[in-house]
């Protein structure tokens, strides 16, 4: 005798479309001021990223990886946290740091490989970002898990790529989420590539999302270059993971930059391809929005741009005038009372 | 003072620090409901029934957890069943347990301790009788503990709860229970980073750690009528305590490095280079290293040909006193 003992669905969350169209009934609640306030960020995070990059090819900056195209994955998640919830960032998710009150010359000196760029201030929730691919979801998960024990009502959201998704730490760290309830959210920027290698090459799987369900969590696909749509999701994400639910997010987008500047990705995909995802740009589609609900026009929009050029120019400036750090510093936090 | 094996002195130091500190959790596979495969944890589920948890199966999410709870504020020490499983851990340990306060500048430590049985003699299955306390040990950021004693595994445990840092404490399986002393009742702690002189001497000085320094001392016992040997004990791996080293090494002049671990390498490798860069014209003859083969450790049947016994360690004692 064979029974059917459980049959999944795998759900796909959209809110804004490709021209700017909302869908009511799924629009999270959010004022004219919320709305440009996004916008803001997306924009601070493009610029910064932008700048990043330029900076990176005169030599005034280390290696960097590009957010480009993903700005909506990463603000969206990022601004549905509350001041008490933590960011436990991978490397790709800047904006996101930004936005939590990471200071940007601080950001741009880490980049600029200056460890003191990945120390945040006191009061600002976020730990340093991860390099290794996938492991940080075990920290956050951790962290969660204790933020819980002590009774805190505070979540965690951590980042990946697609690619993180094939590291056991990843799977562990969602097993361990939940059979001990932890109240973390993993946000998955599945941006299709993993350097090289395409999804479909990463796994047999038809969604990542679908990966949840082995662990007994909840999984949803977002249309990752929808600002609303992100921002729905990680909010109902936080409601489920402070009664003990934790959710993994497929924000489904795309990589227009390089993997990191010592890439090139013409390398492994089509020109035609790279031209498909530009059309969905995710911050085109919100100035679309913004502007059928006439809550913005092009003066807005040189006005932001005036601001946010000056606000990054003045980041790299401090930047570029920090002091370096003293040469002892190197042995200073090797252990709590300096190297051996 | 109470009369305890390695085990019950382990469990005791536990008990008495999730007394004191409501901060200290024990996560690791059946280390709740079963106390642990060693019984190390044993009865500390019923006291502290939201302190102790059987986790899944998956080391490298213990440890990665146990970073995130440590961050966080609670004082986890992570069981590691066997030292052939610490292995799928080692990434987390190495990537991020040991670099996390120098990753943060000090914002962010990972004060947790990882406590691993190690080593072989208990005819034991495939991965269940390795020492690979040098992996750990070459890494900054890291200290690492093996004590060779029930009293000195009480007070380094506890050493190692209340430290800044993480160790890695590994703890000699063969010798949990064939050991019995006595230990204080009471809470007391042994300095991380300070070897014990075993037995003081002026001709030849052995320097060794975990379970083999009951075979060098039953080996010293039986030539003491004609060598005056000196053993010291290192109890931490890492920091390695040169002072101790080095004093007596300028006192007889002679030296013999005993452990478990494959020669290649091993910690003995390291303790003869200081030697040699710090004490060269105190030797009177070429530093002698008494370590395990460098083979992958047989299964039972051949595993005696592996271990070192005291018969090794009296022929290197002759070849070095008659140099």
């Amino acid at each position: 005798m064979i029974r059917k003992l459980k049959t999944f669905t795998v759900q796909r969350l959209e809110v804004l479309n490709e021209h700017g169209k909302e869908d009511r009934r799924l629009m999270p609640k959010l004022s004219q001021k919320q709305i440009k306030e996004l916008y803001k960020w997306m924009y601070i995070t493009r610029v910064f990223d932008a700048k990043a990059l330029k900076l990176q090819r005169t030599g005034r900056l280390g290696t960097y990886a590009s957010m480009l195209g993903q700005e909506a994955a990463i603000i969206g998640s990022a601004y549905a946290l509350r001041k008490q919830d933590w960011l436990f960032p991978s490397f790709r998710i800047s904006g996101a740091m930004l936005l939590r009150g990471i200071d940007m010359a601080k950001l741009y000196s880490y980049w600029g490989g200056d460890e003191r760029g990945s120390k945040p201030e006191k009061g600002v929730n976020v730990f340093p970002l991860c390099i290794t691919v996938g492991e940080q979801p075990l920290h956050a998960t951790g962290y969660a898990w204790g933020l819980k024990m002590q009774k805190k009502n505070a979540v965690v959201l951590t980042d990946f790529g697609d690619g993180a998704t094939s590291e056991g730490d990843f799977h562990e760290a969602l097993n361990f989420a939940g059979v001990f309830k932890a109240p973390v959210i993993f946000l998955c920027q599945n941006n299709q590539y993993a350097i090289s290698i395409p999804v479909k090459k990463q796994t047999a799987s038809e969604t990542l999302a679908q990966k949840a369900i082995a662990y007994g969590i909840k999984g949803i696909q977002v249309d990752g270059n929808d600002i609303f749509a992100m921002l729905k999701a990680t909010q109902d994400a936080i409601r489920d993971a402070g009664k003990g639910k934790p959710t993994l997010i497929e924000a489904y987008t795309y990589r227009m930059s390089d993997h990191t500047t010592s890439d090139d990705a013409k390398k492994y995909r089509s020109e035609k391809e790279v031209k498909s995802w530009m059309k969905k740009d995710p911050m085109l589609r919100l100035r679309r929005y913004m502007e059928r609900k006439n809550i913005w026009n092009a003066k807005e929009e040189e006005k932001l741009q005036k601001e946010v050029e000056a606000m990054v120019d003045k980041a790299v400036k401090q930047y570029e005038s920090m002091t370096p750090a003293p040469k002892e510093d190197i042995f200073k936090y090797i252990y709590a009372g300096g190297a051996q | 003072m109470v009369v305890l094996n390695m085990v019950e002195a382990i469990n005791l130091a536990l008990k008495q620090e999730m007394k004191r500190d409501k901060t200290v959790l024990i996560l690791g596979e059946d280390v709740g409901v079963d106390g642990g495969v060693f019984r190390v944890t044993d009865g500390l589920l019923k006291l502290y029934p939201k302190r102790v948890f059987d986790t899944p199966l998956a080391e490298s999410g213990i440890v990665g957890t146990s970073l995130g709870l440590a961050a966080s504020g609670w004082k986890p020490v992570a069981e590691m069943q066997f030292e052939g499983f610490i292995l799928p851990a080692f990434d987390q340990i190495v990537n991020h347990v040991a670099r996390i306060r120098n990753r943060s500048r000090g914002a962010f430590t990972a004060p947790l301790v990882i406590r691993c049985p190690i080593g072989g003699g208990i005819k034991a299955l495939e991965h269940h009788s390795d020492s690979p306390e040098a992996y750990f040990a070459h890494t900054p950021g890291l200290k690492v503990i093996m004590p060779s004693t029930p009293y000195d595994a009480k007070g380094l445990l506890i050493a190692a709860i209340r430290d800044p840092d993480p160790v890695i404490f590994f703890e000699p399986k063969r010798i949990y229970r064939a050991i019995k002393q006595e230990v204080p009742e009471k809470e007391y702690t042994i300095p991380i980073g300070k070897a014990r002189i075993v037995q003081e001497g002026t001709e030849l000085t052995i320097i060794s750690y975990g379970a083999m320094v009951r075979e060098c001392e039953q080996a010293i016992e039986k030539i003491k009528d004609h060598v005056s040997v000196e053993l010291i004990d290192l109890r931490t791996l890492r920091p390695l305590d040169k002072e101790a080293i080095l004093t007596s090494v300028k006192k007889t002049g002679r030296v013999i490095i005993v452990h478990e671990a494959q020669k290649t390498l091993g910690l003995a490798a390291e303790i003869s280079a200081i030697i040699n860069e710090e004490a060269l014209l105190s030797l009177k003859a070429p530093i002698e290293r008494i370590t395990g083969l460098d083979i992958i450790v047989p299964l039972p049947k051949l595993e005696d040909y592996y271990v070192i016994d005291e018969k090794r360690i009296i022929a290197a004692i002759e070849k070095v006193v008659n140099f």
